[in-house]
């Protein structure tokens, strides 16, 4: 599908009004493209059958620019609800998806998301069976924003819980951290640095399915460090449980290019944003067999242990730093933004 | 990374603490004078590491920290009246009297976050029928792009681009807290990145007058263990000299190019001081060669002026007197979130390097 097939050039309001143009907007792209029994009976919404526990998750995505190093924001769209759904040990099997366009957004860069997302989608094994598009006057938006729910089965053997850490359990990290948000910082306006960075946005659901045949519930949780970074989410989770958590700063794993962005720009890779990495919190007997299995798959090559729970100062995060010495770690606020010095 | 990976060395790091602690026997109180080493010490977990007779007093050198609020209430000013305001980022969450740069943006101002003033020269170029304004905070180390950026408008005839000027210089600072009655600093950290650019001579006068070891030390732990290591061997002995343990980036005469560049644009003039007033000859101004380039001249906003917070006690913060925990209202009425001054909004302010990073260890 391009512009000349459709006759525009650009997505104008027309094409939110309900009217024929939204018809030829949606038969001509979305439909199909992603064409499924449950899209193609063209309803108000799909209807679908749930046996046992369903894992459900949302997420509104406005990325700025919406095509970076190693994606775009349709890729976001499709992996973070999917990983937001897998980290409640579940295999997500639907997605909703809503557009919310602002006028005058090429159709080319429209149709160039579109079929980022149906092939992230069918890389995570997920059907999209309803949607929405709107419209909204230029200045009213910033391009395109997205909003994916997924749905999806808990594993059989799934008991993700905070209230199952326990003092000694292990946190294992899957890949390197701060990728994604270094991949958009290098392209923002005023910020723009030469780095062949890239985004680490991926679907980890097949992963977490693996772990979850393998070690069932001696996994406590999962969680994927996304917005604010690795220390949000720590802190988050010492906040959820009477324990506190330990980790060793020259355990991070962090590539040296994402490092010197971050020292260049003055800013901490723990508050950076994730979009293809996850932690989880285990029992510590099966911290080696873990680490091995996740080596063994792409979305995990690079998984190793970070820390661990403790009696110790509960509610609280503390790093042991690389000389030797200890800090607390705490959740971002606000927005990080680069410093002077 | 070449350059950072050896200074963040363990063992090396281990080997400074360990003579740290065989060679002070007595209470020695060391200032470091940038908000950069007091993070880099903080976030580190240096402190915790010193033996309890060598103090660390965290110094007034984070530029935001000592930005006067009536600046901030300038930038907020122009913001307001259609103005694009430029700004490094940390400036940007610092609250004025009544609001931060970013609140202002968030009620429809135009604020830019840049790295570079000449980017905000660009702006200016991009849009001819806009004022464009860079907010040019810092000590010694941003005063040569800021001074650049005027130099290329200049060169280039843009017109519609000035600067908000609040440069403040470190050797009057370090001065001034020397002068107070209060002041118990046995010797200084000098920073590192200052004395890149404007060299070591403005340090010898300060050591003969005072009698007091300067070692200008960098960032790093490793920079700062082996800096507060000859400070205290000279503590010691009872010597006082200006020492380079920055000899990788420091050199005696200084960025003779920068230099240049400053002189040619600024002159030294008075300036005030967050939470410490105004101290004589502690800045730069804009040369009267460059006064069209002054948007305090230029916007008629110089008579902005505003109280400070009178339950921050930041100047006593700045010139090392308290620690950011002994104030009454450190963690409770001011915290990151809703911060009374500025040492608790900078990243490099000593308040919010204490409350990030080591609020549970004391």
């Amino acid at each position: 599908m391009n512009k000349k097939e459709l006759g525009y050039d650009t997505i104008n309001l027309g094409h939110g009004s309900g009217g024929l143009m939204t018809r030829e907007l949606l038969d001509k792209i979305i439909f199909e493209t992603f064409s499924n029994p449950y899209l193609d009976q063209k309803h108000d919404g799909s209807i679908i059958q749930i046996d046992g526990k369903m894992a459900i998750s949302t997420d509104s995505f406005v990325v700025s620019p919406i095509f970076f190093k190693g994606g775009n924001i349709g890729d976001l769209a499709v992996n973070g609800t999917v990983n937001d759904v897998a980290m409640c040990g579940a295999q997500p099997e639907f997605l909703s998806l809503a557009f919310i366009v602002e006028e005058g957004l090429p159709i080319d860069d429209f149709v160039k998301i579109v079929e980022t997302i149906k092939e992230t989608a069918d890389q995570s094994g997920v059907k999209i069976i309803t949607g929405d598009t709107k419209v909204v006057e230029r200045g009213k938006g910033d391009k395109i924003f997205i909003n994916t729910t997924g749905f999806g089965k808990v594993h059989p053997k799934a008991n993700i819980s905070a209230k199952k850490i326990n003092p000694g359990d292990k946190i294992i990290i899957s890949g390197p951290i701060a990728q994604h948000g270094m991949a958009i910082m290098s392209q923002r306006d005023g910020l723009e640095f030469e780095s062949s960075i890239e985004s680490d946005t991926t679907n980890l659901n097949f992963l977490v399915g693996k772990l979850l045949d393998a070690f069932g519930d001696k996994i406590h949780l999962f969680r994927d460090p996304t917005r604010g970074g690795l220390a949000s989410v720590l802190t988050e989770i010492a906040g959820d449980i009477n324990l506190g958590i330990n980790i060793i700063e020259n355990q991070l794993p962090i590539d040296d290019q994402v490092a010197a962005a971050c020292e260049m720009l003055g800013l901490d890779p723990l508050f950076v944003a994730n979009e293809g990495i996850f932690v989880s919190i285990v029992d510590p007997t099966i911290e080696s067999e873990m680490i091995e299995l996740m080596q063994k798959d792409d979305k995990g090559q690079s998984a190793i242990c970070i820390g661990e729970i403790t009696k110790e100062h509960p509610n609280k995060v503390v790093m042991h730093s690389v000389i030797g010495g200890k800090r607390m770690v705490t959740p971002l606020l606000g927005e990080q933004l680069p410093r002077i010095c | 990374m070449k350059y950072l990976s050896e200074y963040r060395n363990l063992e090396a790091t281990k080997q400074y603490l360990d003579l740290i602690h065989k060679t002070a026997t007595k209470t020695w109180n060391i200032m470091e004078i940038c908000g950069g080493q007091t993070h880099g010490l903080v976030k580190n977990g240096i402190i915790n590491l010193l033996p309890e007779n060598v103090r660390m007093i965290h110094g007034p050198g984070c530029p935001v920290c000592v930005t006067p609020l009536n600046l901030i209430d300038k930038a907020v000013e122009l913001l307001e009246n259609g103005v694009i305001v430029c700004s490094f980022g940390d400036m940007v969450r610092v609250p004025g009297s009544k609001k931060s740069l970013l609140e202002a943006k968030a009620n429809g101002g135009d604020l830019r976050i840049l790295y570079s003033p000449l980017e905000a020269v660009n702006i200016a170029k991009q849009n001819p029928n806009k004022e464009v304004v860079f907010f040019a905070v810092g000590f010694e180390t941003t005063a040569p792009a800021n001074a650049l950026s005027v130099l290329h408008a200049k060169k280039e005839e843009v017109k519609n681009y000035s600067i908000l000027v609040s440069h403040v210089l470190v050797p009057p600072a370090m001065e001034g807290i020397l002068g107070d009655e209060f002041c118990t600093i046995d010797a200084f950290l000098g920073a590192g990145h200052v004395c890149a650019i404007m060299g070591m001579k403005e340090y010898y006068p300060l050591v003969e007058k005072y009698k007091i070891p300067i070692v200008v030390t960098g960032f790093e732990p490793l920079d700062l263990v082996q800096g507060i290591y000859l400070a205290i061997q000279q503590l010691e002995k009872g010597e006082y000299k200006l020492e380079n343990q920055y000899s990788r980036v420091v050199r005696e005469e200084g960025n003779l190019e920068a230099l240049k560049v400053i002189q040619s644009v600024f002159e030294v003039g008075d300036r005030e001081w967050r939470g410490i007033g105004t101290i004589p000859d502690s800045g730069y101004v804009l040369k009267p060669a460059f006064r069209d380039y002054d948007a305090e001249t230029k916007f008629g906003i110089s008579s902005i002026a505003t109280p400070e917070n009178s339950e921050c006690i930041a100047g006593q913060i700045l010139k090392g007197i308290k620690k950011p925990h002994e104030c009454p209202q450190f963690g409770k009425a001011c915290n990151p979130s809703n911060p009374l001054g500025a040492p608790m909004v900078s990243s490099e302010g000593a308040c919010a390097a204490y409350y990030h990073f080591s609020n549970h260890l004391n």
